[in-house]
């Protein structure tokens, strides 16, 4: 076990009273990777982090560090830096105090450590804050300070429990750019937790996203995005319209709008052999065509969201695609033609 | 012109409750300072030259730091055991650690007499087992107050840490432990900074009230001279000069502490952030099997007194000599009180004055309650002070105060002859009640979201309908707390009584100390037995009327 990952998580598995929270979780994490645990609340994400951490024993699995079983291992013998939702920041201590305590624990000396958490300090674009009291900081500040504290003790892998939830909407793009920057620049190995997705694609290299426990899939962002092995993916990330379909292993047909369409389709190898499928419809996947070519319809509702429009096109009885589109000109009720402008596409399990 | 009619409606409210708090306060606290200034400096040099009054300053000083010694040294500890290790049995734990809480003063104070008094069970029971022909100690003097003020002390630092403990947010320890801190290093370095506020405000608050302790000092003092008695033995020589320096001092001491108290309690702001969930260490091994067992030792040893007193209430007077245990045991003692009138009177007169004072405080708390929480207006810092001084001040001096002011009829000075007649013991039991009514009622009225009162308005609501169906319900939980911590300190009263009381009102607490004297054992603990139920009676009136329960910020000082 262990091989080239640097922390692998080997069938996690942890149980509150009947509730099984993490369900025989694997998860290799390669040195210098940045990896988003993903998953709506209650879906056990959480309570992965703190078994990676060693602040929750696991019922049953093994957690491995550079192919060391350190499963028993106490907290603070594993020295995870850990970055707190709500940073945990110790309200007694200054900024300086706070960052240079992994250190002082360790037993170095004052003049090392204060020199050390000045640099750690100023990694996080927080030079000469050292002095100041936890309660002078701002939001997006005392988010860095915890940073900080955790990069210090130079951890093996950096563990974040939502480190961008507690920040107003712009701060929180801002600081996650910085994250990045900071953990990219400085070659770390992070394991973060997150509830949102522009937050998981922004950090991470890959996304692990959880359900119930389990893991539903692990991947980059855009193979999460583009190529769901289920609906439950499919649906968690990005907006989709799922279409029935029959699938022959390599093309999906649909029937919409009263005509068949033929799409080149991906698949999970799971589908082998499985004929009803579900075509998913990502909205930036269709276009409005002025030809007549494509799929009939009326536009039901047009939405400004940002740099574009999304539309709701109604193509038959009981079908409604969503479609992004930077034309400004279709307005409700207007007559439209739609059609599949990227493929393949995405075929999930009905 | 809204504005103009709210600030009328504020000033209406406040000026009866500030006029009466002034009159019931602070007037006799003035009247007593102002006592002793009677002849300019000279009661003042009197003190400061009295060998007898500088004794006492410098004991009563000794035993307040020695009380605070004692009970942090017993409380701190329990409180981090009770919330921090898991076991059997822990929950039940927490619960009967506060029951010497429960005992009413002077209650508790005879409890100790026959549990490690000189002919105490224990006391007896020790020198049996060891042969020794003399008891193994006498509890007398600055060690034996000292012991009992920290065996019932020591919840306030219990009650205070565990609360401290019970906020603190559990991932502060996470963080240093995953940052590589050992146990150890987190305890001395984050807990235990985290906790010194509440730690240092309980202890302010056992300094408060072993200065102003009067049972203990009185019962066991032996020769020793403490403030509060002295004031007493002073009062009974008639030296009202030398009362009113002493009253002074001590109640001066007593406030300075609470000055203190306020400061650490705006410092400790920063600790109540967290999310409040605590992890606990679950013992395993010998360990484990061995803490049922030393719980329940340690059960046994809070229990003790509560279970003396029930004892010796069935003792037939006069039979206990020198056994261990009472040889004979009777109903007698509950029957003479039940048909004897002369010894029922005591009870109806607690039960009578204990209603009127805290049926006073009801209305007249709520209103400051209400006044502190929900309105604005200049006065408002005024009345902050004037609930809570009655809290610092020491019961006797409370006592003096009254005494020395309703000493005589004189309308135009807004006095009245009340010392003497009945109503002087329930105006003490109200003043003392002020405090515990009141902040019990702003806990309530601050977790009340202060929109839903403008929300009432703004559905047409008038004023008083808003107070009868929104107002006065959120605050019933607090009026049922306080009002019940109110009628269990005014029922089982001493301090203030001892010095207020005539033959025809006098309280239960009174008539214990009476029988005492007698040496009717039984009579006294049958009586200290029946203010235990009525204690309990109270609790379960309060709790059926007032609905859910809730936790109190105020506690009473013994």
């Amino acid at each position: 076990m262990g091989g080239a990952a640097r922390l692998s998580l080997d069938k996690l598995t942890r149980r509150f009273q009947d509730k099984l929270a993490v369900d025989s979780l694997s998860l290799e994490i390669a040195s210098g990777e940045l990896v988003a645990l993903m998953g709506a609340s209650g879906s056990g994400k959480t309570t992965t982090l703190r078994m990676v951490a060693g602040y929750e024993p696991p019922d049953s699995g093994k957690v491995w560090l550079e192919g060391k079983d350190i499963t028993a291992r106490a907290p603070r013998v594993r020295g995870f830096g850990m970055v707190f939702q709500h940073y945990a920041l110790f309200p007694h201590m200054t900024v300086g105090q706070n960052v240079a305590f992994g250190l002082e624990a360790r037993g170095v000396s004052k003049s090392v450590r204060s020199a050390r958490a000045a640099e750690a300090l100023a990694n996080v674009g927080l030079g000469g804050a050292a002095p100041r009291a936890i309660q002078s900081l701002s939001g997006g500040e005392q988010q860095r300070v915890a940073l900080a504290r955790a990069l210090v003790i130079e951890p093996p892998v950096l563990l974040l429990d939502e480190p961008l939830s507690n920040l107003d909407p712009n701060l929180r793009r801002s600081t996650r750019d910085e994250l990045r920057a900071t953990l990219r620049r400085l070659g770390l190995t992070a394991l973060f937790v997150t509830h949102d997705q522009e937050d998981a694609f922004a950090v991470a290299d890959r996304v692990a996203l959880m359900e119930n426990g389990r893991l539903l899939q692990v991947g980059a962002p855009e193979e999460l995005h583009d190529n769901p092995v289920s609906r439950s993916v499919a649906e968690f990330i990005g907006r989709a319209t799922f279409v029935p379909g029959e699938f022959d292993g390599a093309k999906v047909t649909v029937h919409v709008a009263g005509a068949a369409t033929t799409f080149a389709a991906h698949a999970s190898a799971s589908l082998n052999g499985v004929r009803d499928v579900l075509a998913v419809l990502r909205p930036d996947a269709l276009a409005f065509v002025k030809d007549g070519t494509g799929w009939a319809g009326i536009v039901t509702d047009r939405r400004f969201a940002g740099t574009q429009l999304v539309y709701r096109v109604r193509v038959d009885e009981s079908t409604e695609v969503e479609l992004q589109s930077t034309d400004r000109d279709v307005r409700e009720g207007d007559k439209v033609s739609v059609r599949v402008v990227r493929e393949p596409v995405s075929v999930v399990a009905s | 012109m809204k504005i103009k009619a709210d600030q009328r409606l504020s000033w209406a409210l406040a000026i009866p409750v500030l006029a009466l708090l002034l009159w019931s306060v602070v007037y006799p606290n003035i009247t007593t300072v102002v006592g002793s200034f009677a002849h300019g400096l000279g009661y003042w040099r009197e003190f400061a030259n009295s060998p007898s009054d500088r004794e006492a300053l410098w004991t009563t000083l000794v035993i307040s730091v020695g009380s605070v010694i004692g009970a942090a040294a017993v409380g701190l500890p329990l409180a981090f055991v009770l919330s921090r290790v898991e076991f059997r049995g822990r929950r039940f734990l927490q619960g009967v650690a506060t029951l010497p809480a429960a005992l009413p003063p002077l209650v508790g104070v005879i409890a100790f007499l026959f549990l490690y008094g000189e002919s105490g069970v224990v006391t007896r029971a020790v020198q049996r087992v060891l042969h020794l022909s003399d008891p193994p100690w006498r509890l007398t003097g600055i060690w034996a107050i000292i012991f009992v003020h920290a065996y019932t002390m020591y919840v306030y630092v219990f009650l205070f840490v565990s609360a401290g403990l019970e906020r603190l947010d559990s991932s502060l320890d996470e963080a240093a432990a995953g940052l590589g801190a050992s146990t150890t290093f987190r305890l001395r370095k984050v807990t235990l900074p985290l906790v010194t506020p509440a730690l240092a405000g309980s202890m302010l608050l056992v300094f408060m009230s072993a200065l102003g302790s009067f049972s203990a000092p009185y019962i066991f003092g032996g020769g020793l001279r403490v403030l509060s008695t002295q004031i007493v033995a002073s009062k009974l020589n008639g030296a009202m000069g030398m009362v009113y320096v002493e009253t002074t001092v001590m109640a001066l001491a007593a406030v300075s502490a609470l000055f203190l108290l306020r400061w650490f309690e705006r410092r400790r702001s920063y600790a109540l952030t967290g999310k409040g969930s605590s992890t606990r260490i679950t013992l395993r091994g010998p360990i484990a099997r061995l803490a049922p067992l030393i719980a329940v030792a340690f059960v046994f040893v809070l229990v003790l007194p509560h279970a003396m007193i029930l004892l010796v209430a069935f003792a037939r007077d006069g039979a206990w000599t020198t056994q261990v245990l009472p040889p004979e045991y009777t109903l007698d003692n509950f029957k003479r009180l039940a048909t004897d009138p002369q010894l029922w009177l005591p009870v109806r007169n607690s039960i009578s004055m204990a209603l009127l004072a805290t049926v006073a405080n009801i209305v007249v708390c709520f209103v400051a309650a209400y006044l502190l929480v929900r309105r604005r207006f200049a006065a408002r810092g005024a009345l902050q002070l004037l609930v809570v001084l009655p809290w610092a001040i020491p019961a006797t001096a409370i006592a003096i105060g009254l005494a020395s002011t309703f000493d005589r009829n004189a309308p135009s000075q807004l006095r009245l002859l009340l010392v003497g007649t009945f109503w002087i013991l329930p105006l003490a039991y109200f003043v003392r009640g002020i405090p515990l009514v009141t902040s019990a009622v702003e806990s309530s009225l601050r977790q009340m979201d202060p929109s839903l009162e403008d929300a009432a308005r703004g559905l047409g609501a008038s004023w008083w309908l808003t107070m009868r169906r929104v107002v006065i319900p959120a605050a019933r939980p607090g009026l049922a707390a306080g009002a019940t911590l109110a009628a269990i300190t005014a029922v089982g009263e001493f301090v203030a009584s001892i010095v207020l009381y005539t033959h025809a009102n006098r309280p239960i607490s009174m008539e214990i100390l009476a029988q005492l004297r007698n040496l009717s054992f039984g009579t006294a603990a049958a009586y200290s037995v029946l203010l235990i139920i009525l204690v309990l009676l109270i609790s379960v009136a309060a709790r059926l009327l007032g609905g859910r329960p809730e936790r109190v910020e105020t506690i009473p000082t013994a």
